[in-house]
């Protein structure tokens, strides 16, 4: 399968990863090998086999409603490289929701 | 040509739970430090797994019970993928191909009266994510809201006016507050309302080709005025030819008019899958217990007093407003009892006065108030003290268990007073004269 240009933009766009044109091209021909690679599991039949989403078997794992301990703040912003009066900072972005 | 709204609401609830959907992190963050509230859970660290809050399920349920829905068999979370630097992770776990709850309906009334069923699509769970603060060009962000429990309920296009739209969003905001799930203060954030707004020529089946998401609206009364301009503003520009297309509109109060904020060219593409760090849930066995906890809604509250009360059903829709009302309505009913005070005095003394009743002192006063109507109160001090000291010889077990702390107890000895004086007496003062005795320990 065969990626073209167009959808290696997109999957960039999606991963919010900037791409130049010639990295496009290389990431085409690199995802469209990835994509062949697992398309390979198209050729075992899996008419009549349920999908499995989880491997566990569980079901209703839940916990009470209580509450434990939390990081600090200053632990919480720890790793990052911007910081300002507790908060995280990220340069601007509009309140979309 | 005529044309007719075609409308369809989604509302977000956050849950008033202890801890967080996923995490044990303390889950009220109103006011608070900023990430003061995080864990590696909730701040999407590598390798944090996430583990699921029962009390908010069983909530989401009742919720879902309350809305009439069907409870699935087999539930699952998934992943929902986008960028934002409000979600840690990445993606937000929400549901999708499998919700919690399904089916369900509401009833509804415009403003002529008029009663019509607003079918619900689903109730799902999900969590919220962190609060942004824009300032000077840059995003702040604050994680103790991310993950708290959110539950999305979505209807299906059957609004028709928005009058039935404010009706729809205060009486889901009344079941939150009964089923306490939530406080749903809407300036707070804590229920939030998004309305898909388009028009069609009357007659016309098929839903129109596009539909105009209305966002970020924190009232009912702005909700209301952004619908209605909406509708105004789709019809004619349909009537000048115009063709309306998929996007999302703010509402400015100051210009009383919608405004652009995205016109969705591409359509999102969240790339759901199924959460594999959360094994399925299966919670149809758990419905009866759900329900069995679920207090009585205002819809049955309502049909309960009119029939076992027999008062009107403009008054009954009043006193359940609040629950806390109804509450105090019943028991100002019992008090009354023994001065053959009829609910339905009190249901009009109540109404009429706009009295909010709430506190017990309210509901003696409605009671005194009605009883004062009729001849012979006693208002004298000695007198009652004398009373209260009768009652309180011949009630020990109250006295006792006032003194533990029980708040009842007083109730109890004040009815006591009540029925000996067949309810001619100012409560008011039976109340300091009582508490004195029982504070100062002068009881037998």
């Amino acid at each position: 399968m065969k990626l073209n240009p167009q959808q290696v933009q997109k999957v960039a766009k999606l991963a919010n990863i900037p791409v130049s044109e010639e990295e496009v091209e290389k990431y085409s021909d690199q995802l469209s090998k990835i994509l062949d690679y697992i398309d390979q599991l198209n050729s075992v039949d899996t008419a009549g086999v349920e999908p499995t989403f989880n491997i566990t078997g569980l079901s209703n794992v839940l916990r009470d409603d209580e509450v434990g301990e939390s990081l600090s703040q200053e632990e919480a912003l720890k790793n990052t490289s911007q910081k300002k009066e507790g908060f995280f900072v990220t340069k601007g972005v509009f309140e979309e929701g | 040509m005529k044309y007719e709204p075609v409308i369809g609401l989604e509302v977000h609830v956050e849950l008033n739970t202890k801890s967080k959907m996923f995490c044990r992190c303390f889950a009220d963050y109103f006011s608070k430090e900023p990430n003061t509230h995080t864990c590696p859970i909730c701040l999407g660290l590598p390798g944090a797994l996430p583990y699921t809050n029962k009390e908010a399920i069983t909530k989401c349920i009742q919720i879902g019970l309350a809305l009439n829905c069907k409870i699935v068999d087999l539930s699952r979370f998934e992943r929902k993928n986008y960028f934002y630097p409000d979600l840690p992770k990445g993606y937000q776990i929400s549901q999708y191909r499998w919700p919690l709850c399904v089916e369900g309906w509401l009833e509804v009334e415009d403003k002529e009266g008029n009663v019509s069923k607003i079918r619900i699509n689903r109730v799902h769970q999900e969590e919220d994510t962190g609060k942004l603060t824009h300032s000077d060009g840059q995003t702040l962000i604050d994680f103790n809201r991310s993950g708290v429990p959110l539950v999305e309920i979505v209807t299906e296009p059957d609004f028709t006016d928005p009058s039935q739209v404010k009706d729809y969003a205060k009486k889901l905001q009344q079941i939150f507050r009964y089923l306490s799930v939530s406080n749903a203060d809407m300036e707070k954030g804590d229920m939030r309302l998004e309305a898909n707004v388009s028009v069609r020529p009357v007659g016309q089946k098929e839903l129109p080709n596009y539909r105009v998401e209305l966002k970020n609206i924190n009232s009912f009364r702005f909700m209301t005025a952004a619908i209605e301009y909406e509708i105004k503003r789709q019809i004619e520009a349909l009537e000048k030819g115009e063709k309306l297309t998929q996007e999302t509109r703010g509402w400015n109060e100051d210009k009383r008019e919608t405004y652009l904020q995205r016109s969705k060219e591409e359509a999102h593409d969240y790339r759901y899958f199924p959460e594999p760090d959360l094994p399925e849930l299966k919670m149809k066995s758990e419905e009866e217990r759900v329900k069995e906890e679920m207090v009585e809604l205002p819809q049955a509250k309502m049909q309960r007093f009119v029939s076992e009360y027999g008062i009107s059903k403009q008054n009954a829709q009043v006193l359940v407003e609040l629950k806390e009302v109804g509450y105090y309505f019943e028991k100002a009913v019992k008090l009354g009892e023994a001065q053959q005070i009829k609910p339905q005095e009190l249901a009009n003394y109540i109404v009429n006065q706009k009295i909010t009743l709430a506190s017990q002192d309210q509901v003696l006063r409605a009671v005194e108030f009605i009883a004062a109507k009729r001849v012979g109160i006693i208002e004298d001090e000695a007198v009652i003290k004398k009373i209260v000291l009768e009652v309180i010889k011949k009630n020990p077990k109250s006295v006792e268990d006032y003194k533990r702390g029980k708040l009842n107890a007083l109730q109890a000895l004040i009815g006591g007073v009540m029925r000996k004086t067949q309810g001619k007496v100012n409560v008011e003062k039976v109340m300091v004269v009582l508490e004195k005795k029982l504070k100062s320990g002068d009881t037998p």
